[in-house]
């Protein structure tokens, strides 16, 4: 999994999920369209026309499949559907200092890949998309690196090697968990 | 062994350990609702795979639910499909509900532990963050998003990375008019929203061994709002004594209980005392959990104010946070929604009226509690008051049915988020205690309540 992309600027911390989608989103059934709703009381007008100068407006229409966010992105609620909003964006990965860990989780299991790492490093990178919307940042995920050529930055983050593995090569972990079915049948047995 | 409960727990409970750090861990309870649930059966339907264990879970609806009269279909055609969804899966899925109308329909935190259902020793898990309030009894439990919901419901067990463990001792006795909701909004405002990302919280020392189960519940639910996996407390007599009133438990079952607790000399990855005479009541004023300060202390004094927040919330950061007039006052959520918050409120307005041009509404947070608070006549103070006493669920707490704070109002709630929009776009929200809430009540603005207590 490699991307190549610019990135859209969030210097905000704390951004927790009722930020990423309000709760009025989350009465669908399905998985579908919250991209559309992402960052909604942030990104639109009371009259629903979207706020021009709201620097995730003016780069997804560039095409950025990278978020750069503040410290503690994801807090808040366990909510899966902020998730299913960013990856309906196009966002595939997102950079920050820490992220929620529940929000991580769920990042995870929807193919988006939550890239830690220090805040000086988030600072660099946050200062420079800010100054230069045009900046290309490169995520590897075998290699486990971030980089940024034009800061002539290279930075390795970390992923557990079983959610490395599921994403590299697309395993199910649902489906790993079912195929466990016997064993945890043996270990109910044992404890009962 | 110098273990902590939480490893006790976590041990027993690994199915099959994947690598360092990283194992397959078996879940005892999952608790569903309708918000989070509807993709996660889905999932099983295309999958083409049966719940593993039906009998193991246990569903209501709360979050979108109306407060005022729920025995009438609801209105929102999008609430309406998605608590119908549920009733349709868990009829398929062979899950029992308690969905609206039914005598232990409630707010998912409240009903688990008021039915005997939630018992030390166990690992729950429930779509929804709040889960951590279960750890009131001595369990491992946290909230999952949905596709754990979906693996819950195919394996009953979840692939979990260990968190590490942190122990937050609160020593002393508390002052007179301090509550359970005061002490975890000062724990928060220290700690900060990330301070305890990722680790599993012990709560210890005297002040959590004095508390009641539903004071402990308020404690444990706010622990996600510093970024903990879940917060717990040790099983004592009060666990017990709480849990056998409800269901009937072996004397063998119970030392085993016992047995999982801290020991003395158990390890934490970290560990931090507070003194509980420093702790006043509290309220938040910005847009972050972790912004509570002393009711006799100015806005500008929460060291975790941002410039954001404190434009959103309109305050003046040199103003008094006590001087400040309201609108709302909402009591109720999985935080301050049980029978003795309700008393609490009640033993503090009885008698008085609530300012003229503020909205109280009162949400019990289960059928059953509100079957008790009725029971006790404190829906008859509550309505001497001026207060509304409806009906139970999430209610205001997010907003997602009609119980809207309006855009620009500030609200003193008893609940545990005051993100921006949570109870409403453009609501401001404070975060206080039951007691602070009903003082608020009356007078009309943020309102220490001491100021309106007895002497002891």
């Amino acid at each position: 999994m490699k991307i190549n992309s610019l990135a859209i600027p969030l210097p905000i911390q704390n951004i927790d999920t009722d930020q990423i989608i309000p709760a009025k989103f989350l009465k669908q059934v399905d998985k579908l369209g919250y991209g559309k709703n992402l960052f909604y009381n942030w990104r639109f007008n009371k009259d629903g026309t979207p706020k021009e100068n709201f620097e995730l407006n003016k780069l997804h229409r560039k095409g950025a499949q990278i978020l750069v966010a503040g410290n503690n992105f994801g807090c808040g609620s366990s909510r899966e559907h902020a998730a299913w909003a960013v990856a309906g964006f196009g966002i595939r990965a997102v950079i920050s200092s820490q992220f929620a860990d529940i929000f991580k989780g769920n990042a995870y299991n929807n193919g988006i890949l939550p890239i830690e790492v220090s805040p000086e490093i988030l600072e660099e990178i946050m200062s420079v998309i800010s100054k230069n919307p045009e900046t290309e940042i490169a995520i590897d995920l075998a290699e486990q690196e971030v980089s940024v050529s034009a800061l002539n930055l290279k930075a390795h983050f970390d992923i557990s090697p079983f959610k490395k593995e599921c994403l590299l090569h697309g395993v199910d972990e649902t489906q790993y968990l079912i195929n466990l079915r016997n064993e945890i049948e043996s270990y109910e047995k044992k404890v009962a | 062994m110098s273990q902590t409960l939480f490893d006790n727990i976590w041990d027993q409970h690994v199915v099959k350990s994947i690598s360092e750090g990283l194992d397959v861990v078996y879940i005892d309870q999952h608790f569903i609702h309708e918000v989070t649930s509807p993709q996660a059966f889905d999932g099983l339907k295309k999958r083409g795979v049966s719940v593993f264990r039906p009998e193991k879970c246990l569903a209501t609806a709360d979050h979108n639910v109306p407060t005022i009269n729920q025995k009438d279909p609801i209105k929102d055609p999008e609430s309406a499909t998605q608590v119908a969804s549920l009733e349709k899966n868990c009829k398929e899925f062979g899950i029992e509900l308690y969905g609206m109308g039914h005598e232990n329909q409630g707010i998912v935190h409240i009903i688990g532990p008021d039915l005997g259902i939630t018992q030390p020793g166990m690992t729950i898990v429930c779509g929804d963050s709040h889960t951590s309030t279960h750890g009131a009894f001595g369990t491992l439990a946290f909230g999952i998003g949905t596709t754990q919901v979906e693996q819950v419901l195919a394996s009953q067990s979840l692939v979990l990375n260990r968190p590490k463990t942190m122990k937050i001792e609160v020593n002393g006795t508390l002052k007179p008019g301090v509550t359970a909701k005061d002490v975890i909004l000062y724990i928060i405002s220290k700690l900060g929203t990330e301070g305890a990302t990722g680790y599993f919280v012990e709560y210890a020392g005297e002040v959590f061994r004095n508390f009641s189960m539903d004071e402990r519940m308020t404690v444990c639910n706010m622990s996600i709002e510093m970024g903990a996996r879940g917060g717990m407390v040790g099983i004592d007599q009060t666990t017990i004594d709480y849990v056998t009133s409800r269901t009937e438990i072996s004397n063998e079952k119970i030392e085993s209980w016992l047995k999982l607790n801290s020991s003395e000399d158990a390890r934490f990855d970290k560990q931090i005392i507070f003194d509980a005479k420093d702790i006043s009541p509290m309220v938040t004023c910005g847009t972050a959990p972790d912004t509570g300060i002393n009711l006799n202390a100015k806005i500008g004094s929460s060291k975790h104010l941002s410039e954001k927040a404190l434009a959103y919330m309109q305050f003046d950061s040199t103003e008094l946070i006590s001087d400040q007039k309201i609108d709302y006052v909402f009591i109720g959520s999985c935080t301050n929604g049980r029978i003795e918050d309700l008393r609490a409120v009640a033993k503090m307005v009885e008698g008085k009226t609530k300012a003229e041009h503020v909205n109280v509404w009162v949400v019990p947070g289960s059928m059953k509690v509100r079957a008790q608070a009725i029971e006790e006549e404190l829906d008859k103070i509550f309505i001497k008051s001026g207060f509304e006493f409806r009906e139970p669920g999430c209610s205001a707490c997010l907003a997602m049915n009609d119980d809207k704070i309006p855009s620009g109002s500030l609200c003193v709630s008893t609940s545990n988020r005051n993100f921006e929009g949570r109870q409403g776009p453009g609501a401001r929200t404070i975060l206080a205690s039951p007691l602070t809430a009903a003082a608020s009540a009356i007078t009309g603005k943020v309102t220490d309540p001491t100021t309106m207590m007895e002497p002891a």
